[in-house]
């Protein structure tokens, strides 16, 4: 995958011709400033969620009610959770996509430069709907994330702008999706064959097929939802004649492969952090390839394990047991793909390569405990506890976040031509991997015991956890102020970055200057 | 034996200071023999993720430390392995199908709720329980029954704060009792842990579960599907008791119920309807509309002075009976004509509102659908 010839910068390219200031970021189609919008975008929704969080573990603190009303708590858990899976890991995940899929294989933009700024800026206002939701009458969505029907037809207009929300959203992922599909299959430099490309690169064109596959399931939920609130349908009235359980069918089906939508380039991510800090090529290529086409085809058949407890028929609920764990396999050859990747390696342990190794460690463990939870009696068991919480924030967190830190400690220096400050990355790593652990592991121990999800205030037995759980709670949101302040510190100056500053790392874009020039590969590099 | 052994594992790791007992840090002590099967089946998983998980990080640990540059390892290059990739495919796949065969039987042994000693109904409410118990025509509501000083701190909490009921479910030991689940507005879920039993309760539709208690002892768990603002605040208690004593419970019931039961021939006083609707306010109203008749503005309306409550009778009748689609006031056909006359009389007759109206149970009856 080494370029042939190193790309002479400077030459053609590096003449910037955009505007200045705000109109730049307003009209422009270059992506790699459409990548720093989606970024900067995700990290604020992040901070946003985050302040949320913040608010549910003070509640939580102790047994009862300290800081606010049982409706009001169910407001911060439902936009919690909206906030940080629509408005902070998928942008985050698809700013990465804007910056590095162009130049990991050797193109000049986004195949739909015009598309793509239009898909950033629908996010702005979707989210200011969202927020918004919170000072109108009633309140924001309370409904949990998941916006059960008919709990969701109760609501107050607040409903009705978050519904605005997700269909915005919806659209902006679907139009950024296309634009990967189209970018990825046409646009690759010559010599590039699919089999050839970066892992980031190949789980991306996964996950942007997952996205338009499942988005319109989700806008046409939300869109039943919506008509049932306003206009007298009854798709899930059973008083009307409908069925409040096909909504969950419908939102599953979206929801499933949307985990995997947002875990799937975090595999990516690490899938190229392992090799470059192990100084040693990706273990199984090949395998890798087919362990995440074979995740995102089961994630379209394993929906219903949401729903063990809506009384399935024996014969549904085994089928979606079976389906479920087979996602073990896969996800099992991953996790030995990489481990074989450092096997034998000559690793060191920059900020990138801790995070990497951070998220093997503790996504498997998510994934232990996923596999708890595909076995149909034990989820009847633990389904809405406190051990789901846990077992979801430890994909979610350790999994999809970690590999996002990974990620931008990996092409920070890439992206803004300045060294991060390696010791606050380690602060930052080793706080938020302690912290983690302290706020989310006593929730499984919560949850076999009996806690229920998403309440305000809990019978006494459960109060020395859920006391932990806060302490961690805050200290894990504390810390990721280092993340800030060790970003803002990069853009603003640092150490020069050269143009390849980690020895193992060999795609495209470490031929590039760094930063790379405004336009780059506007002569393709040849892929042998 | 290998429960013991993870028992001793987890508790062991968490180093908490005090350890009151093993349910703090796995499942509740298992009362059914589901509950049991479910136990086993979880000790099992984790055992076997126990071992995978030292073999596996045990593997990343060793080269973290051994294969590092500061240790000067040079890096080999290879990147495949096909014999290697196969078998880490099939052994998984062998592993998963050890977990899921014992798996299988629970589940199947979970689904058989056929030939009951006893069938009981339990609807779920926004925010309490209903239980109607089939065979003997017992029916009655449980709520919360923890007083709110203690949810704001204003009174020490009980032992059983937020775990206790009013009128908690009673069932003989030994019997298979069937469980329907069904709910009057959003979803709700039946969940005692110590049963392992979960069952959503879906308005419209209506869902079985069963269990058999091996023990007599107060059994406690809470409504499991957020249901809206007191989804936390809905527990369920089930006191599982001898055959006679259960049978003398529910001799006692049926005479309660007679003795409580409106004559629907009854006459009555304003005075006396309205002193009857303060308790079924107090029982179904408060919670969202308060005490003092001021609501939470703006999701959950005032009624002191509100056009609803002064306005003409039947549309304020109409709307207890049959709710308000599209906001949180639910339907309340479950009560009588009696208590909704008594409630609406009350309404129109409290705090702000002076209208002097009396609505009687046949007005009710009129407007049913």
């Amino acid at each position: 995958m080494q370029a042939a010839h190193a790309h002479a910068p400077g030459h053609a390219e590096g003449h910037a011709h955009h505007p200045s200031g705000l109109m730049r970021w307003i009209t422009t189609t270059n992506h790699k400033d459409i990548g720093t919008l989606y970024l900067v975008f995700a990290l604020s929704m992040f901070f946003v969620g985050g302040v949320l969080a913040m608010g549910i573990r003070a509640e939580l603190f102790q047994p009862g009610l300290q800081f606010w009303r049982p409706e009001f708590f169910n407001e911060l858990t439902t936009m919690h959770g909206l906030i940080m899976v629509f408005g902070a890991i998928m942008p985050a995940f698809v700013g990465f996509a804007n910056w590095q899929i162009p130049l990991m294989i050797g193109a000049p933009d986004m195949a739909f430069a015009r598309l793509n700024n239009w898909s950033f800026w629908l996010l702005p206002v979707a989210a200011t709907l969202l927020v918004a939701s919170f000072f109108v009458p009633g309140g924001a969505p309370a409904a949990g994330w998941t916006i059960y029907a008919p709990l969701s037809t109760q609501m107050g207009p607040g409903m009705d702008l978050g519904i605005f929300a997700l269909h915005i959203m919806g659209a902006s992922s679907i139009m950024g999706s296309i634009n990967i599909i189209t970018t990825v299959l046409n646009m690759r430099a010559p010599g590039m064959t699919l089999m050839k490309m970066p892992l980031f690169v190949w789980t991306w064109l996964i996950t942007a097929y997952l996205l338009i596959a499942v988005m319109p399931v989700l806008a046409g939920a939300i869109t039943m939802v919506l008509t049932d609130r306003h206009f007298g349908t009854n798709f899930f009235n059973a008083a009307g004649g409908g069925d409040p359980v096909m909504f969950q069918h419908i939102f599953w089906f979206f929801g499933h492969p949307e985990v995997y939508i947002m875990i799937l380039p975090a595999f990516g991510i690490v899938s190229q952090v392992i090799p470059a800090f192990a100084r040693k090529p990706l273990f199984g290529y090949a395998s890798m390839v087919y362990a995440t086409s074979s995740i995102a085809i089961l994630s379209f058949i394993v929906w219903a394990h949401h729903m063990f407890t809506t009384g399935m028929p024996a014969a549904g609920q085994l089928f979606f047991m079976y389906a479920t764990m087979l996602i073990a396999v896969p996800t099992g050859v991953k996790v030995f793909n990489w481990i074989a990747t450092m096997w034998k390696g000559s690793m060191t342990f920059e900020t990138p390569m801790l995070y990497a190794v951070g998220f093997i460690f503790v996504f498997t463990m998510g994934g232990f405990t996923g596999l708890v939870c595909a076995i149909t009696p034990i989820d009847i068991q633990i389904q809405d506890t406190y051990y789901i919480v846990a077992h979801f924030h430890y994909v979610l967190v350790a999994g999809s976040l970690f590999a996002i830190f990974a990620g931008t400690y990996f092409w920070l220096p890439k992206w803004t031509g300045h060294m991060y400050d390696e010791t606050l990355g380690k602060w930052h790593f080793w706080l938020s991997m302690i912290f983690f652990n302290v706020t989310f592991f006593p929730m499984h121990f919560l949850g076999l015991a009996g806690m229920p999800r998403r309440i305000p205030d809990y019978a006494l037995q459960f109060t020395d956890f859920n006391m932990l759980a806060s302490i961690g709670g805050f200290g894990f949101g504390l810390s990721q102020l280092i993340f800030l302040w060790v970003v803002i510190k990069c853009v603003k100056g640092g150490a020069k970055a050269p143009q390849r500053p980690w020895e193992g790392a060999d795609t495209l874009e470490w031929t590039l200057p760094s930063p790379p020039p405004y336009h780059s590969f506007e002569t393709p590099p040849v892929v042998k | 034996m290998i429960s013991k052994g993870i028992k001793c594992l987890v508790a062991g790791a968490a180093l908490a200071p005090a350890l009151a007992s093993a349910d703090r840090y796995n499942l509740q002590t298992p009362q059914t023999i589901i509950a049991h099967e479910i136990y086993d089946l979880h000790t099992l998983i984790l055992a076997i993720c126990g071992v995978i998980f030292v073999v596996v990080f045990g593997a990343m640990f060793y080269a973290i430390f051994r294969h590092r540059k500061s240790v000067g390892h040079k890096a080999a290059q290879f990147h495949e392995n096909t014999t290697v990739e196969i078998v880490w495919t099939i052994v998984p796949f062998l592993i998963l199908i050890g977990m899921a065969y014992p798996a299988t039987k629970t589940v199947i042994a979970m689904k058989d709720a056929s030939s009951p000693d006893l069938t009981i109904k339990a609807t779920g409410y926004q925010w309490k329980w209903g239980y109607d118990y089939l065979q003997e025509g017992i029916s009655f509501y449980s709520s919360l029954a923890t007083p709110r000083d203690q949810l704001d701190g204003k009174a020490p909490r009980g032992v059983n704060y937020l775990l206790e009921v009013d009128n908690p479910v009673v069932v003989p030991v030994g019997k298979k009792v069937r469980l329907i689940t069904t709910a009057n507005d959003v979803i709700h879920a039946w969940w005692v842990p110590a049963f392992g039993v979960k069952q959503d309760a879906i308005p419209g539709f209506v869902r079985d579960t069963w269990f058999k208690v091996d023990k007599a002892g107060t059994y406690r768990g809470q409504c499991a599907e957020l249901c809206g603002k007191e989804h936390g605040y809905m527990p369920i208690v089930v006191e599982a008791v001898e055959p006679e004593k259960y049978a003398a419970w529910v001799a006692d019931q049926k005479k309660k119920m007679a003795a409580q039961a409106d004559d629907p021939s009854k006459t009555w006083t304003p005075d006396e309807l309205k002193a009857r609707g303060e308790k079924v306010y107090a029982a179904n109203c408060q919670v969202c509309h308060q005490a003092t008749g001021m609501g939470q503005p703006p999701a959950f309306p005032a009624l002191s002075g509100s056009k609803l409550a002064t306005g003409p009778k039947d549309d304020h009748i109409g709307i207890v009976l049959n709710g308000k689609p599209g906001t949180a006031m639910a339907a309340f056909k479950q009560l009588s004509d009696t208590e909704i006359a008594a409630v609406v009389t009350y309404e129109r007759n409290s705090w702000n509102n002076k209208t002097g109206d009396m609505v009687s149970p046949a007005d009710v009856k009129k407007l049913r659908k």
